[in-house]
């Protein structure tokens, strides 16, 4: 029987703040997995610390709530042991870019087959709205008793620059748009990032909706438009072709400069995508060849309650 | 009948091949019949600090090294300084003569305080400050000397076999050491020859080179050396005996209980254990396809953990393996396994500390820290154990517990059984029982991953596993694992995991708790690597007619309090040893038993306990004339 989208869906009350952003990032992950049609017992939701790290029990796949910070750690974890679940992270924007900013870099060096979702706000809502890592500096929100002492993190940049080979912008109020890139993220080959950009109405009165939505901004026509605007709309090309070195480094400086654009115009979409790096399955299995037909968590370790590994060469090699 | 019990030292510079040398000696007299019992002490540096290796030579298992060296073979000055005074009267140092009239200032790797300590001896003693000062004293102390120029050994050599590489190879400095002691005592000469072929099977023409050298420097000693009462002829050898170094005890229980993934980060002493691992990661299976271990290098503990976590989540036997600021780090991540009720397996191998302490030195610090990691209560195992031999078959139980128990399972190590290099019976994986508790192969429909279950332990399900849905989060949570701020869920959830304590108590055969060795009027109460040395003591002891007890806890979290004072029962004297500073298995012993301890015996100097300090302490406590606190000092 086919999956229908509520099949994705649990009845845990959801007890996130009205107009909150993060609902339209758990709608377009359920619609996404409903759409891809993915059972419901492979799929693995892991999430962090913070008001975005209830989502794995929003979600009704199976759902791990780790700690702050170290998400994508008990995710590689899991996908490594078992290659054959669908494995999604999600985090907040001082989850993964700042306490779990190591795990971050070096999980993009890793390029295991998974995804990584941030829900970027700016602030640490559940502890009152502190400043975040991608909070710019001297801004202040309001909750900040002065502005904001630190320069902010570059996610996409950073991402570009670990090694993801998969790397894109959505926006949480644009949840059609939002559900085709997961959808994206899912199905590329190693270690997809999504950065969403996610109003928190509540703490985070700077980029609020309607200054996503531009309302500030008024042209000479008296005409409003949105600051948020489609990469894939303008032509731009994110995938690397062929594995060739003045192609990946095009294609890895133009995402990069697309991403340091923001402010009146904030690119959404596609920066980077890099199908042809190995990714970690791979690097496993040609260490071990048999590695993705009998991966840790499918091995049969024992024979009528006894040890059936057989260590006796090395035994023998030890014996005087 | 004599007893044979030689102990026999080499030391040099880190790189020089100390460690080397100390394996084809060590194999050497392992394959004529002896029992071995090998240390390696080395400083935290790559090349050029100080490093040795003693190999204590028996032909009775022994399980502890000892304070006096039958033989030592130096060639540098360093080794010469440092160890002159442990060689007993009889003894021999077997040293480079090239080294002359080295003085102690020259030798820049001897630190302050040590040549402020050696200075003064030799002030008092009227000698000077150079190798012959010393090897003067040596003589004095009855130690017989044989000088070699190691130089003009491979000169001669490299005439002989006409191969003038050979000249000036110091880096057969170690096998020189080595053939000349070997000679010296005159070990049967095939067996030399027999393992550096099998050391180097895969170069040959190194392997060809270095029988050279071996086989020039064995006839040198047999010809030139004379007056030595030692001798190792060989004997009988036990069937089945193997040569094993201690990191090799868990990491070859690991592969035979079906560990299938261990993330590590790298520290010291504890990373040999994952790249041997690592080196073997493909495994044969019985009646199956191959069997694989994936052993991921992480970008630090904390990663290690979760992914860990991760792994275990899956079904999968999963550890990691670290020392004490490793460990460290991973408890927060400890306490989420123990919320998650999560089996995971964490081999520590601990090392002084506090903080860096000494890096690549031993301690049994982290006792008192492992049962107390993480915040929160939750329930945890800390399990020791005593040898390598031991290590293999514990860390089969100890995964065991994990799965059965559903907790987090710390199996506590350290670098004394890490460095050390003994013989021992050849482990038996048939005796490996793999017990995964209530983890399930089929779910039902509405399943509750944490539900409320008589014994307080729920079937688990695996991420992947058809109708087998369940939730985790570090968050108290209901059965199916959603965050619940219920206060008396709350306290169900509480009670029921927390009711695994005395579950454990209950279930793991008590004999697998306590090992106990009888019970006398003065009893020992010890743990982990420290049970080698005390129980060679005890054994000196025995000879002597004295009888003392000794109880071995590995089941250090929960204590088991009440079987410890039902073996105990009222009118002992208790003596706490162990290798750190404030005593820590006297203070879980007090609090689980509601006893003093008596007497504690202690070292912290980074080294491990000889039985030689073990017996005279325990003498000074017989004879009423020891310190309540009993320090031990031995060893550079």
């Amino acid at each position: 029987m086919a999956l229908k989208l509520s099949d994705y869906k649990t009845d845990v009350h959801n007890d996130w703040c009205p107009g909150c952003g993060d609902f339209g990032i758990v709608n377009a992950i359920q619609m996404a997995l409903a759409e891809m049609g993915i059972e419901r017992d492979k799929a693995v939701m892991f999430s962090g610390i913070g008001c975005s790290g209830k989502t794995s029990h929003f979600i009704n796949t199976y759902g791990v709530h780790t700690l702050h910070g170290r998400v994508l750690t008990f995710a590689q974890g899991a996908k490594i042991a078992n290659p054959e679940l669908t494995v999604v992270a999600v985090g907040g924007d001082g989850d993964g870019l700042g306490i779990g900013a190591g795990h971050f870099v070096a999980a993009g060096r890793r390029n295991v087959d998974m995804t990584y979702i941030i829900f970027d706000n700016g602030v640490y809502g559940l502890t009152k709205g502190q400043a975040s890592p991608t909070l710019k500096l001297g801004e202040k929100t309001k909750s900040l008793p002065s502005p904001n002492t630190n320069s902010n993190v570059n996610p996409i940049g950073l991402a570009i620059a670990s090694g993801f080979t998969f790397v894109a912008r959505g926006y949480s109020y644009d949840v059609r748009h939002l559900k085709d890139l997961i959808i994206q993220a899912v199905r590329h080959k190693g270690l997809s990032f999504l950065d969403v950009l996610q109003p928190c109405p509540t703490y985070n009165d700077l980029n609020t909706r309607d200054w996503y939505a531009g309302t500030d901004l008024v042209d000479e026509a008296q005409k409003r438009h949105s600051r948020i605007y489609k990469l894939e709309e303008q032509g731009f090309e994110p995938v690397v072709h062929y594995d060739s070195e003045p192609e990946v480094n095009e294609k890895l400086s133009q995402a990069l400069i697309k991403s340091l654009e923001w402010g009146a115009k904030i690119p959404i979409g596609v920066f980077y995508k890099n199908p042809l790096v190995s990714t970690y399955t791979q690097r496993l299995q040609d260490k071990i060849p048999n590695y993705l037909e009998n991966p840790p968590a499918k091995q049969n370790i024992s024979k009528n309650g006894h040890s059936n590994t057989d260590i006796s060469m090395i035994l023998d090699s030890l014996e005087v | 009948m004599s007893f044979v019990d030689f102990s026999w030292l080499i030391g040099g510079p880190q790189g020089s091949g100390i460690e080397s040398g100390a394996n084809i000696f060590s194999k050497v007299c392992a394959e004529m019949g002896y029992q071995i019992f090998g240390k390696r002490e080395f400083y935290s540096n790559i090349k050029g600090e100080h490093s040795y290796f003693t190999v204590r030579v028996a032909d009775k298992k022994i399980h502890s090294n000892v304070n006096d060296v039958t033989l030592m073979a130096a060639f540098d000055a360093e080794t010469i300084f440092r160890h002159f005074n442990e060689v007993i009267s009889g003894g021999g140092i077997i040293y480079d003569s090239d080294l002359g009239d080295t003085p102690t200032d020259s030798v820049h790797t001897l630190d302050a305080p040590f040549k402020e300590r050696l200075h003064k001896e030799l002030e008092s003693k009227n000698k000077s400050f150079t190798i012959s000062g010393v090897l003067e004293i040596a003589k004095d102390n009855g130690v017989k000397l044989f000088p070699v120029s190691f130089k003009s050994l491979l000169e001669s050599l490299s005439e002989e076999t006409e191969n003038p590489r050979l000249k000036g190879l110091i880096r057969m400095f170690n096998v020189i050491g080595v053939s000349l002691s070997l000679g010296l005592v005159k070990m049967p000469p095939d067996s030399l020859q027999k393992t550096i072929e099998t050391i180097f099977s895969k170069k040959p023409e190194i392997a060809k080179i270095n029988q050279q050298t071996a086989n020039y420097s064995y006839n040198y000693a047999s010809a030139k050396f004379e007056n030595f009462d030692h001798t190792l002829p060989g004997v009988q050898k036990e069937p089945g005996t193997i040569l094993i170094q201690g990191f090799q005890g868990t990491a070859l229980g690991k592969m035979a209980c079906g560990c299938r993934l261990q993330p590590y980060y790298p520290i010291t002493p504890a990373s040999d254990e994952s790249v041997y691992l690592e080196s073997n990661e493909i495994l044969e299976i019985i009646d199956e396809r191959p069997g694989s271990t994936a052993v991921i290098q992480t970008e630090d503990e904390i990663c290690a953990m979760g992914m860990t976590i991760g792994g275990a989540l899956t079904g999968t036997r999963s550890a990691t393996c670290t020392s004490g600021p490793g460990f460290a780090l991973m408890t927060e991540m400890l306490g989420w396994a123990g919320m998650n009720e999560v089996p995971v397996v964490i081999t520590n191998y601990q090392r002084s500390g506090p903080s860096t302490g000494l890096p690549t030195r031993h301690g049994q610090d982290d006792l008192l820290f492992a049962v107390y990691a993480g915040h929160g209560d939750f329930p945890k195992i800390v399990y020791a154990s005593g040898d390598v031999e031991e290590s293999f078959y514990d860390t089969g139980n100890c995964f065991n517990y994990a799965d059965v128990f559903q907790v987090p399972v710390i199996h506590m190590m350290d670098k004394f059984h890490a460095s050390s290099v003994i013989t021992c019976k050849r482990f038996d994986p048939q005796k490996i029982i793999i017990n995964r508790g209530k983890l399930l192969e089929k779910v039902d429909d509405g399943y509750r991953r944490f539900e409320f279950t008589d014994d307080g332990v729920s079937p688990r399900s695996r991420l992947g596993l058809d109708n087998g849905i369940f939730w985790n989060t570090g968050d108290e949570s209901d059965e199916f694992g959603h965050i619940s701020e219920d206060p008396i869920l709350r306290v169900k959830m509480m009670d029921k995991r927390m009711s695994r304590l005395d579950l454990i108590l209950k279930n793991i055969p008590v004999e697998e708790q306590v090992v106990s060795f009888g019970v006398e009027e003065y009893t020992i109460i010890s743990w982990g690597s420290t049970i080698g040395p005390v129980r060679d003591a005890l054994d000196l002891l025995k000879k002597e007619g004295i009888s003392i007890g000794l109880i071995q806890l590995k089941l250090l979290n929960p204590f088991p309090g009440d079987y410890v004072n039902s073996l105990l029962k009222n009118n002992k004297t208790i003596i706490d040893v162990e290798a750190n500073h404030s005593g820590q298995l006297g203070k879980l012993f007090k609090q689980n038993t509601g006893r003093d301890v008596d007497y504690f015996i202690l070292k912290y100097t980074g080294r491990a306990m000889t039985s030689t300090e073990v017996y005279d302490s325990l003498k000074k406590i017989i004879q009423n004339k020891a310190n309540k606190r009993e320090i031990l000092m031995h060893g550079a």
